[in-house]
């Protein structure tokens, strides 16, 4: 076994009275104070999340753009500088190496955000597909370069405001800037993982103590808290964000994860995208939709999925949603059922709890 | 945390209370404070038996799913029917408001073997 990785914000989350688990060979908080206070923190003010795990990788060179429209499943060309997109890395069989997102910061240097779980796995892949893909470019894996700090909610823009140069009023969603926060130069990215407003803040790993801290003074007067990974899962489940290993994994294509607005099968040539035709025409055989219980319970990843008694799929992520004070989740079922039923249940403990399929986001 | 003298605890972090007749069980402040906030409580009817040893009913926690196990064997005589509409009250409330069944103790005796309060802090020190 790897030796768990700690993030340079390790001990100021023991300092806070976090409760510490491992995540994806991360030592990471899972907690603060508690997972519904933090979650609604950040619905109704704002969240400090250390992100830091997360992996970032740069392609750089005149061909990284030909290589990046090879190796990721969305279109780049649509991409201005400056710009954010949420994309992912596939398998020539379709299935899903992980999501990313995609930054461009012109047309020769773009960098890749990943799962911190895949990292390792995702760099490997990405260095057999150069090898494939030669040309005038660069691939390098600069994790250990960034910290991230994941600033969201409503209240995120006015606190990030008071400690930046940078004219946030004007950085849309989904796009960044190179500028600068209490002083320190980062990434300033409007992205996020919450379903808020908010910003992702790439800095130099020296850097990170003193935005944490700086943040924090600035923000909690303005009810920012610290906020583990509990929150961190509830708040993108509500909001039906996919988490690699839940929705997305080597085995489930884009098509069935409700990942079809990224895949740009119109695009000339990708990895994946003959496997991804073929499965189009042939029918795709799951979809993933959205359940809410209508009786008591909490459903949970795996738990099995049925209409009129028959099983016809399996919960990916489920949750008592901190929001709305129901049993939540996400699903796998036979396209079929996906397109035809409504009413569904989840069977928690051998028994069947009623369920109904409900539009996503949850909230 | 707390950890009231008159009660008497397990080594799957349950305590018991004699009252009269009856014997109270629940969780305790470690154990609902290791599960955190807690979203659901699933609980025997009235009339049923519980077995020593073997799980009862269910706490779930945002997170975490975790069985609770009979203390001693009995027969339910109450349950704390205010529990499914406020699981919270666990967290906020675990040697009172929280409490889970009332039994009627088949064999008293086993209360005997469980901890005190003194043993029971070494147990989770040690853990």
């Amino acid at each position: 076994m790897n030796k768990v990785k700690k993030t340079v914000l390790n001990q100021v989350h023991r300092d806070l009275g976090a409760r510490m688990v491992e995540f994806g060979g991360w030592d990471m908080p899972v907690q603060y104070t508690g997972v519904i206070a933090e979650h609604l923190a950040v619905r109704s003010a704002a969240g400090l999340f250390d992100v830091s795990h997360m992996g970032e990788f740069e392609v750089s060179g005149p061909d990284a753009f030909v290589f990046l429209q090879f190796a990721t499943i969305n279109d780049l060309s649509s991409l201005v500088n400056g710009q954010v997109q949420y994309s992912a890395l596939c398998y020539a069989t379709g299935g899903i190496v992980d999501d990313i997102t995609l930054y461009r910061f012109d047309d020769e240097k773009y960098m890749l955000c990943v799962n911190a779980a895949n990292i390792d796995k995702d760099f490997a892949w990405l260095q057999e597909l150069a090898v494939q893909h030669k040309g005038d470019y660069e691939l390098v894996n600069r994790s250990v370069d960034f910290a991230q700090l994941a600033l969201q909610g409503p209240k995120a823009a006015a606190i990030l405001g008071g400690l930046t140069s940078a004219d946030l009023l004007s950085l849309k969603t989904y796009h960044f800037c190179e500028s600068d926060v209490a002083g320190m130069p980062m990434i300033i990215s409007r992205t996020g993982y919450t379903g808020e407003d908010g910003f992702e803040l790439y800095c130099s790993p020296t850097d990170a103590e003193t935005l944490w801290r700086a943040l924090m003074e600035q923000g909690v007067p303005q009810g920012l808290v610290p906020v583990g990974l509990g929150a961190r899962d509830t708040l993108r489940l509500e909001k039906a964000y996919a988490l690699y290993g839940h929705e997305l994994s080597a085995e489930i294509l884009p098509l069935e994860a409700r990942l079809g607005w990224i895949t740009k099968l119109e695009k000339a040539n990708f990895c994946g995208r003959e496997a991804l035709l073929k499965a189009k025409s042939g029918g795709v055989r799951r979809q993933l939709i959205g359940l809410r219980l209508t009786q008591p319970g909490v459903p949970r990843e795996q738990y099995s999925v049925r209409v009129a008694g028959r099983e016809v799929g399996q919960v990916t992520s489920g949750t008592m949603s901190p929001s709305s004070r129901q049993g939540i989740a996400l699903a796998l079922v036979e396209t079929v059922a996906a397109k035809n039923e409504s009413e569904f249940s989840i069977v928690i403990r051998g028994r069947e709890i009623s369920a109904e399929k409900v539009k996503l986001p949850f909230i | 945390m707390d950890f009231p003298e008159e009660l008497k605890y397990t080594e799957d972090h349950e305590w018991v209370l004699l009252e009269g007749d009856l014997v109270s069980i629940g969780i305790s402040d470690f154990a609902q404070d290791q599960l955190g906030d807690v979203v659901f409580v699933e609980l025997p009817d009235v009339g049923d038996t519980v077995e020593v040893g073997k799980a009862f009913g269910v706490v779930e926690s945002v997170k975490a799913v975790s069985d609770v196990y009979a203390p001693l064997s009995g027969e339910v005589a109450e349950v704390n029917t205010d529990l499914p509409d406020s699981p919270e009250t666990i967290n906020t409330s675990p040697y009172e408001d929280g409490w889970m069944i009332r039994i009627k103790p088949d064999d008293l005796s086993v209360l005997d073997g469980l901890m005190d309060a003194t043993e029971y802090q070494a147990f989770i020190e040690e853990e």
